[in-house]
């Protein structure tokens, strides 16, 4: 089997079927001197929701971000649907993905950030239209159509033809994950995607990531600091802090009998505020 | 003789300037634009590549340059240039290594988040420099823009040391033959006044259209308008 040094023996080697969506082999991240990820293993399998807790600086938003290659890993392999993120096949050898291997790999993942980072030079129908007729080939009436199809989905069909600017934050939140779906991704990485909002608005949002896990299979990855929606929606919750997990579980025993010391304090600084 | 009798050579004049500083400012702009762009790339070797082209041209008195290609290339080469191709090209070699910079600088300013948001919907380098990184930047290259058309518009008097007949090298001839250096040179002036509001206009007209497009502007009162309306709102108060 083909191995690159700095890949641990046996990553590629699982039977179709087997492998989970989303597995992470050993993975390290530093930025500079500081440690963000310490060798973490974890796999999410396909159609499964998962959140990930913890104080902030535990990894969880570096987590989502390797997955959508915004960073890069500094040891092990992330990988997804059994190709390596970070790395490519070539001559039997594994090594560094390069911008075309990671372009394949990712198309399969959408990411709502916590800032929205709608692009203010388009308006709402073009932010959800672009990316699928450039990146994704298909015609502008069939995007136009989905758009239309999202935006009622997330209750804003109205403002189709309206600014980003002109929007309150929580609906460009709502604009934003209808142009994460517009790309049909398989996985939807959510950053902390209620943090920005005023309190009123949060529950519209988290009403559409309600109706979305309700009403759809994709595999979703969510860092909150929202429990009630993470217990409504997740199928299991990762407790992290400095890098590592410290515990995880379905989130009636992770909120309801939390066994590790470290989160019954996370749980009660949050939950207390 | 009075300045109306002059008027028609004054206009000959403008109209070299004129002819000099827009056939500047579009070599200047398409080279601020590529070596900007080329400048702002992840490849170190096409980076190193737009830099040198940067302090060269940054470096170099854009009159040497226009002596050199007037004077000095058809010494070299057997070529010879026309004078007002050498003073575009001199005047857009050189502008065109600021400008450069100006685009270097306003793709940086483009907040990081917006190329994350272009890499999580999957586009390709080209697709998030022309549909996303690009069209911000654009409203915040155009100030510059105008203050670079104006230097440039500003610095076509030196062709008139190569011999074309501009506005400068009309009022150096019109002093000579009338006498009236007073006259002569405050037309100039004022020609070149001129010239620079009209360019000042249609960059701003631009940069009205750009704020618009990003959602920012307010939509009709200029912002000097809004600026005094604040002072005395203000001042009121």
């Amino acid at each position: 089997m083909p191995q690159s040094d700095n890949l641990p023996a046996g990553a590629a080697g699982h039977a179709p079927g087997e492998e989970p969506l989303i597995r992470f082999d050993k993975v390290v991240k530093r930025f500079g001197r500081n440690v963000v990820l310490r060798e973490l293993d974890f796999t999410v399998d396909a159609g499964e929701r998962v959140t990930l807790i913890g104080p902030s600086g535990s990894g969880k938003t570096t987590i989502l971000r390797l997955l959508m290659t915004l960073e890069r890993v500094n040891g092990g392999v992330i990988w997804v649907n059994g190709d390596s993120l970070s790395h490519m096949r070539r001559n039997g050898r594994l090594v560094p993905a390069n911008e075309k291997h990671q372009r394949e790999v990712r198309k399969k993942i959408g990411m709502v950030f916590q800032q929205f980072n709608l692009f203010p030079n388009m308006s709402v129908r073009r932010n959800i239209t672009e990316a699928p007729v450039h990146t994704l080939g298909i015609s502008r009436e069939e995007a136009d159509q989905r758009a239309e199809e999202l935006l009622d989905m997330v209750g804003l069909r109205q403002k189709i033809d309206a600014h980003p600017t002109q929007l309150s934050g929580g609906q460009q939140q709502r604009v934003a994950i209808a142009r994460a779906l517009a790309m049909r991704p398989q996985i939807l990485l959510l950053d902390e995607v209620t943090s920005a909002l005023d309190p009123e608005l949060v529950a519209g949002v988290l009403d559409v990531l309600r109706e979305i896990a309700r009403t759809t299979d994709i595999t979703m990855l969510s860092v909150t600091h929202e429990m009630a929606f993470a217990k409504d929606v997740s199928h299991r919750v990762l407790m992290f802090d400095q890098g590592r997990i410290v515990e995880e579980g379905p989130p009636e025993q992770i909120f309801g009998d939390p066994h590790e010391e470290r989160t019954k304090e996370f749980l009660h600084a949050v939950l207390e505020g | 003789m009075t300045f109306f009798d002059l008027l028609p050579l004054y206009l000959n004049g403008a109209w070299y300037t004129l002819l000099i500083t827009l056939g500047g400012c579009a070599l200047a702009f398409v080279i601020a634009m590529t070596v900007g762009i080329v400048g702002s790339v992840r490849n170190p070797v096409l980076r190193a590549a737009a830099a040198v082209y940067v302090e060269v041209f940054r470096g170099v008195a854009a009159l040497v340059l226009m002596f050199w290609l007037f004077y000095a290339l058809p010494l070299v080469t057997g070529y010879r240039v026309e004078p007002v191709f050498a003073a575009i090209l001199a005047l857009g070699l050189n502008v065109g290594a600021y400008g450069a910079e100006n685009v270097r600088g306003a793709i940086k300013a483009v907040p990081r988040a917006q190329y994350e948001a272009t890499v999580a919907l999957n586009m390709t380098p080209v697709q998030r420099m022309r549909m996303v990184i690009l069209p911000q930047a654009w409203a915040q290259m155009l100030p510059t823009f105008g203050n670079l058309a104006i230097e440039l518009m500003k610095g076509s008097a030196v062709v008139s040391l190569i011999a074309v007949s501009d506005l400068t090298f009309v009022a150096q001839q019109l002093r000579t033959f009338s006498g009236d250096t007073a006259l002569a040179f405050t037309a100039a002036l004022v020609m070149y006044f001129i010239i620079a509001q009209v360019l000042l206009f249609f960059v701003r007209m631009a940069e009205r259209r750009a704020d618009r497009r990003l959602g920012r502007a307010p939509a009709k009162p200029t912002r000097r308008g809004g600026r005094i309306a604040a002072a005395v709102k203000g001042g009121g108060a």
